[in-house]
């Protein structure tokens, strides 16, 4: 049977999995790569054990005509790399899922479709060709572009020996050669057409898109302590620093971090933290210190399962309360929370912006799933936007905590003008000199807490999709906005809408109307307490909600969001 | 004659009298002037206890942060601007027993900062609680039986992590403070100063008598390039040794390791993200 003449199928979802180690990640960065160029809209999204080998890890990557951004959990095809791995996935391994494998060193008891992965990585020199084989074998069934396997391999292995880039792409060539004589002889049942406007997409994972948006936003400072899964921002932007002039530094522990920060933005630099819950928790007089200091920090905070280590290299959306009450004393903040890399890289280029002009702490939220997963996107547009910097040039009566009408005191940095700047933890006159005036002190709080109002004013918009006249309203905040987007429209409810909410605190007054409308609002998170219910219930006038949860330490995917939104009455 | 730039004028000052902390203060303002910096391009960075109180009395920028938190401050605000003077000066318990930490990697990372550690013995500001660099046998409010654990050698502590410039000194001798002062300033890289001070409120043991008693000066002959012998006079039984212990010439600050400052040495506040490097970096993942 010819390739023209199977039927075809909107998408298919792949599932690569085996050890820690065995190198799943190379046939994952090249397949993705090659199907995206090949014009498929592509997504792939991971699941990993906290081990450097061994364990149990997959990556999903869907492969569709149309753009894909959201996990799922069936499996069109299974390529295993060992035996645990079908107790691993068990649940997902359906009755339809075609499992691709070498017969000749793997036997699980089940229906597998030989792939001669090991006779090809044999032939070519060894079994480290084993994974560029099977990336190629996979590009072959689903019907890329044999030139682009090969630049992207030659691309991949670039900086290695010619025989070793010459020896990969034999075995990507003939592992597509291989992918397609399986098509040929009807072994695969059916055929993904390309989509459109997939040329000039780009691909970037969370991490990656927030150290983008970081730069955007003018960040010129980095200092954290390396954990999981926050550590990709750090990585991305040390490995920018001499082509972007910005300062990176691996901290000795997370109080330093964020103190290191604080000192650079005292010093006029834009600088950031990234950490994960439990550097976050130290930081937390840093983070006090920002709001009696007024200075501007930016923290990126990517959530995992807490308590304690919890589960270090899974999801959720545990610390969005963490983040509301971090801090002893009361001052304003901001948090944000992206839906997409699209929004992860809009928002930490607006974070800059809103920490530099309100003088106040802003924290991003995503989680391991967030800051793991990528998937073709048009390109992020670095403009000029939100590149001013809120300094002032200082005269000699500078005052650095000069009470104004809005609360915002004009901030000088130290060297840039004739005037002193004096920044102080105690509390403090206008000069920035402690003092225990209860006076002053009172005039001092009302003065940083005038600066919600400025905060409230110039919220971020939450967005709804759906129709807009629906009863019921689904409420969201950060990783899940996708999943629970496309599980609306499998569910074919014309009832009902989804609100996202990009801008989690201060809640944004133009929910308002929205949350009014709805006869029921269910909240959607990926904790166990309703973190975000809790915070609407508290700021806003709605006090009945419903909410579906999930703490497993996984991301939702589309077909239970899509299950239990269509059983919402 | 004119008034020093850093003096501040006539001010309320929240230290008893007597305290060491005003000799510090005056020789700290004294060597800035005759150094012939300004005000303008001096950064103070203090922690919290009466020490850390210190910028406040003197005319210059500066960051009051938390306790045991100076060090990182001011190395990220020397990353920010190396062109700024930066000088840490807290208490004894702020640097070596809450920022102990910090001290030891802020030794290792060596940025171009001065740090000045009011060394009392004593835990001032909470009312005589013992601090890392207390006696053993000094009974407290919380130490009800004495003070039994080994205390902190700082320069030991500083030697032994290399650090570039190892220096202490008594505030009972001026010229000596203000001569190691100005030498820490003009170091290359992290110069610790610890200064050996009286609490007259808390610690009756170690009194500016017991100071003038029991230190001891290196002699003029000792080669401070001699990290050995440096130990040696840093661990030495009897007494507390002042002067300068250890200095190392040869090492690179911090700052200066950063590849944001090799061709370029525009401070931060002045930097923009270069726009159409970070679009060709987007269209990189194509």
């Amino acid at each position: 049977m010819a390739l023209e003449e199977l039927p075809f199928k909107k998408e298919a979802s792949l599932v690569l999995a085996g050890q820690a180690g065995q190198g799943i990640q190379t046939i994952e960065h090249i397949l993705v790569r090659v199907l995206k160029r090949s014009g498929f809209h592509v997504f792939a999204t991971k699941e990993y054990m906290s081990r450097i080998r061994g364990g149990s890890n997959s990556i999903t990557i869907r492969v569709s005509s149309e753009p894909v951004a959201a996990p799922i959990d069936h499996i069109d095809i299974l390529v295993p790399l060992d035996l645990a791995v079908f107790d691993h996935l068990e649940g997902r391994i359906g009755a339809n899922t075609l499992i691709l494998g070498d017969t000749d060193h793997i036997d699980a008891g089940v229906t597998m479709i030989h792939a001669p992965i090991s006779g090809i990585a044999k032939e070519t020199g060894g079994r480290i060709y084993e994974n560029t084989a099977a990336a190629g074998l996979l590009a072959g069934v689903m019907g890329a572009h044999p030139e682009i396997l090969t630049e992207t391999v030659r691309h991949r292995f670039s900086g290695k020996v010619r025989e070793t880039i010459d020896q990969n792409i034999d075995a990507a060539l003939k592992g597509y050669e291989a992918g397609g004589s399986l098509c040929a002889k009807g072994m695969i049942p059916f055929r993904v057409p390309a989509g459109k406007g997939v040329e000039g997409h780009i691909l970037v994972n969370g991490a990656e898109a927030i150290g983008m948006g970081a730069l955007a936003g003018g960040c010129n400072f980095v200092s954290s302590y390396p954990m999981s899964p926050s550590t990709g921002v750090l990585t991305f932007l040390a490995g920018q620093d001499g082509e972007f002039g910005i300062v990176v530094e691996q901290a000795e522990d997370e109080i330093a971090a964020v103190n290191m920060v604080l000192g650079a933005w005292f010093a006029g630099a834009r600088g950031m933290a990234t950490t994960s819950g439990g550097g976050f928790a130290l930081m937390e007089e840093g983070i006090s210190l920002a709001g009696v200091m007024e200075s501007p920090l930016v923290i990126h905070l990517a959530q995992r399962p807490g308590p304690g280590t919890g589960l270090p290299t899974r999801t959720e959306q545990g610390d969005l309360l963490l983040a509301l009450h971090a801090g002893h004393g009361e001052f304003p903040r901001i948090i944000y929370a992206p839906g997409s890399t699209t929004e992860a890289f809009m928002l930490a280029k607006r974070a800059f912006d809103a920490a530099d002009r309100y003088q106040v702490p802003v924290f991003i939220l995503t989680d391991q799933y967030l800051v793991d997963t990528y998937y073709d996107i048009p390109p992020l547009v670095a403009d000029t936007q939100h590149r001013h910097k809120h300094i002032v040039k200082t005269g000699v009566d500078y005052l650095r905590y000069r009470i104004t009408a809005d609360g915002i005191s004009p901030r000088g940095v130290p060297g840039f003008g004739q005037g002193l700047v004096c920044a102080d933890s105690d509390e403090h006159d206008e000069a920035g000199h402690i003092t225990e005036s209860m006076d002053v002190r009172t005039r001092m709080v009302d003065k940083r807490l005038l600066k919600e109002a400025a905060i409230l004013k110039d919220s971020l918009a939450p967005e709804l999709t759906g129709p807009e006249d629906f009863t019921h309203l689904l409420v969201g905040w950060g990783s899940p906005k996708e999943a629970v987007i496309e599980a609306l429209s499998a569910s074919g409810r014309t009832d009902m809408a989804h609100l996202h909410f990009p801008q989690v605190f201060p809640v944004p007054p133009q929910a308002r109307t929205w949350l009014e409308q709805a006869q029921k609002v269910i909240v959607i998170e990926n904790n166990a307490t309703s973190q975000f219910g809790q915070i609407l219930k508290l700021h806003t006038e709605i006090k009945e909600l419903g909410a579906v949860l999930k703490y497993s330490g996984l991301p939702f995917t589309v077909e239970e969001l899509t299950e239990k939104i269509s059983a919402i009455e | 004659m004119n008034k020093n730039p850093f003096d501040m004028g006539p001010m309320d000052i929240a230290w008893c009298p007597g305290c060491g902390n005003f000799s510090i203060l005056e020789t700290l303002q004294a060597t800035l002037e005759n150094m012939g910096l300004s005000p303008e391009e001096v950064v103070m960075v203090s922690g919290i206890g009466q020490a850390a109180k210190t910028p406040h009395y003197l005319r210059c920028h500066f960051f009051n942060g938390l306790h045991g938190r100076a060090l990182p401050a001011a190395t990220g605000i020397k990353a920010a601007n190396p062109s700024m003077v930066v000088i840490a000066e807290s208490g004894d318990g702020d640097m070596y027993g809450e920022g102990g930490n910090h001290f030891m990697h802020t030794i290792r990372r060596n940025p171009d900062i001065t740090n000045f550690v009011h060394n009392n013995m004593v835990y001032g500001l909470t009312k005589g609680q013992a601090s890392p660099t207390s006696m053993p046998g000094q009974v407290t409010p919380v130490q009800t039986h004495g003070v039994f654990e080994e205390p902190f050698n700082p320069l030991a502590v500083a030697i032994a992590l290399n650090a570039g410039f190892v220096a202490r000194t008594f505030t009972g001798e001026k010229e000596l403070t203000s001569r190691i002062m100005r030498q820490a300033i003009e170091h290359r890289g992290y110069a610790l100063v610890d200064v050996l001070q009286n609490c007259v409120s808390f610690n009756k043991i170690n009194t500016f008598k017991w100071f003038k008693e029991n230190t001891w000066h290196i002699d003029d002959s000792h080669d401070v390039t001699d990290r050995n012998e440096a130990f040696r006079l840093a661990t030495q039984p009897q007494g507390l040794g002042l002067g300068i212990f250890y200095r190392n010439d040869l090492k690179v600050p911090f700052e200066e390791n950063i590849p944001a400052y090799r061709s370029d040495r525009t401070p931060l506040y002045a930097r923009d993200t270069d726009l159409k490097k970070l679009a060709a970096l987007i269209a990189s993942r194509k």
